[in-house]
């Protein structure tokens, strides 16, 4: 299948990325090499295969559970020293909802 | 700079032929002197540093045990998280992160008595093959400057291999340490997934995402492993399964050890690459091991599936940089839609983007079955594969990559052919089993290449001892 401009534009906005038309013509030339390969994934049997969505190894079921006891968490303070844009407490960003 | 061992500081520490404050303090004015023949650094920690090196030194003055790295100079790479000091992923969009928190590996390494020296150039985010998707400029290889150390952890592998630290901290998602160490000659480890806390890793692809280490030898590597591994309660995917003493029983001893030859993998393998590996496996036959052709049939769709689904995780685990919370945001934003836009339009770079796109169209409605549901299902296939030979031989022995460390700019315009070349690295992360790079000589350029040792899931130990004994015998 032939990916085309519109194809995307389509995933750029889903992956909430801006692309500049040239980013958009190299993306077309790529992403289409690049799935013209993956599509060799239809040529082998998963009949009846289970999809491995993570590597398993042999555990107790409750492995992943920890005790539930208190931790100081980040706090206010280190978790906003980061932020771009903030104030009073809190990450700022553009307004999103007009008067 | 001397070129130390883990086990010659040790030795130097305990005898006072030096302190740690010394060593360190020599390690730094090195590395900042040689740093410039190859950009492995993006920053170095001296404040850091020094605080680690008099905290041992008072260790060892109030006679306690300093610890199994007391000393040792470490080079981080810059996905790994340190408090206080600037972790970029060598991504513009970081370019001014200052992690709140160390990952677990680091406090583990410093109360082992490390000494973080400094943070290592990478792929962008840890996505690449030759450490030219850097932000901050490529890496040159030190054992051939106008070539590649390959990627993604190409700095930490250039400073092992350049003797600005005696060990370094790699990531490794399809290769990263493994490919690098082959391409710069030094010893790269890729632990059982889950044997290292991934808590302070800026996730990549999460279920194929490893803290991995580099080091001149593979002892010390072993050594760094052991001091990283174990149970994390950070990280519900780090294994609660005790670890062994990886450098113990290193004995030089494979006799009668079953080894594994993939057909597949040496059917496209050509030239000398193929000739060093062939050379490697009679001196393997010397030590007295069994070597067998084996079949892992599903290889020829590895690549494909491996690039489905990391890419699917990438998109996913990359949606956090959107300018709110942590990095860069564009200026150019009047909504809060294209705040996220352009600040992630302008902060990512070319093959981040692409991997981006790829990973959202994978997973994006009509393309989810066809994709990233059959490349889960190629993933179990892979690992059938491994399991079945595992149960006839006791590690699998294979190349690196295809090729040794290429020229700067060589491949850089063609992404699938970059892709292709992570062939031999790719299935053992997507099965999720330990594998190494041991150095296995070089090619009449003189470029280093290094021999694949796979191991089933947790037998670190019996993969550390093959590799030590035929490092042993090739030295």
């Amino acid at each position: 299948m032939k990916l085309t401009d519109q194809d995307v534009r389509y995933v750029a906005n889903l992956a909430n990325l801006h692309l500049s038309e040239e980013e958009i013509a190299r993306m077309v030339h790529d992403l289409g090499s690049i799935l013209e390969h993956m599509d060799r994934l239809s040529g082998i049997d998963t009949e009846g295969v289970a999809p491995m969505a993570q590597v398993l190894y042999e555990a107790e079921e409750t492995a992943t559970l920890r005790p539930d006891v208190e931790r100081a968490p980040l706090g206010n303070t280190l978790a906003l020293e980061n932020a771009p844009v903030s104030g009073v407490g809190y990450f700022k960003v553009p307004k999103v909802i007009e008067r | 700079m001397k070129t130390h061992t883990v086990a010659d500081i040790r030795e130097g520490l305990h005898k006072k032929l030096f302190s740690a404050t010394e060593l360190t303090r020599e390690a730094l004015s090195y590395a900042g002197s040689e740093n410039p023949k190859t950009n492995a650094y993006l920053l170095l920690s001296p404040e850091r540093a020094l605080a680690a090196a008099a905290n041992v030194d008072r260790r060892i003055a109030a006679g306690h045990d300093p610890g199994p790295l007391a000393g040792v100079p470490v080079a981080v790479k810059d996905v790994i998280l340190t408090k206080g000091i600037r972790t970029t992923c060598a991504s513009r969009i970081l370019e001014n992160y200052v992690p709140p928190y160390d990952a677990t590996a680091i406090e583990r390494i410093e109360a082992a008595g490390g000494i973080i020296l400094g943070k290592t150039n990478c792929d962008e985010f840890a996505m690449g093959s030759s450490n030219e998707n850097s932000a901050f400029g490529p890496v040159r290889n030190p054992v051939a400057l106008d070539r590649v150390p390959g990627g993604s952890s190409g700095g930490s592998a250039a400073a092992v291999a350049q003797n600005t630290a005696v060990v370094a901290l790699g990531s490794d998602t399809g290769g990263s340490v493994r490919q690098p160490a082959s391409f710069c000659g030094v010893v790269g480890v890729t632990p059982t997934y889950g044997r290292v806390s991934r808590y302070g890793l800026v996730a990549f692809a999460s279920s194929l995402d490893h803290i991995a280490p580099l080091a001149r030898n593979v002892r010390d590597a072993a050594t760094v492993l052991e001091v990283m591994a174990g149970h994390d309660p950070l990280d519900s995917t780090s294994a609660d399964a005790p670890v062994p003493n990886y450098a113990a029983h290193l004995d030089g001893n494979v006799r009668g050890m079953k080894l594994g030859l993939p057909v597949e993998y040496m059917k496209h393998a050509t030239g000398e690459t193929a000739d060093l590996i062939r050379k490697a496996i009679e001196t393997l036959r010397g030590l007295g091991c069994e070597v067998r052709d084996i079949s892992l049939p599903a290889t020829d769709y590895a690549v494909a599936a491996y690039y489905v689904i990391c890419t699917a995780e990438a998109s996913s685990n990359l949606a956090r940089f959107d300018g709110v919370r942590y990095g860069f945001r564009s200026a150019a934003s009047g909504t809060l839609s294209d705040m996220y836009r352009n600040t992630r339009g302008e902060g990512f770079g070319p093959e981040v983007k692409r991997r981006i796109m790829l990973g959202t169209y994978v997973l994006s409605h009509g393309y989810y079955d066809a994709y990233y549901l059959k490349a889960q299902k190629v993933r179990a296939l892979i690992t059938r594969d491994f399991t079945n030979a595992f149960q006839s031989v006791d590690a699998i022995v294979a190349p690196v990559s295809p090729f040794p460390a290429f020229r700067l700019g060589e491949k850089v315009n063609d992404p699938m052919e970059m892709y292709l070349s992570d062939i031999y690295t790719i299935t053992g992360s997507l099965a999720g089993i330990p594998c190494m790079s041991v150095p296995c000589g070089a090619t009449r350029d003189g470029l280093p290449v290094g021999l694949q040792i796979l191991c089933n899931h947790f037998e670190e130990q019996k993969m550390f001892r093959l590799a030590e004994a035929f490092e042993r015998s090739t030295q």
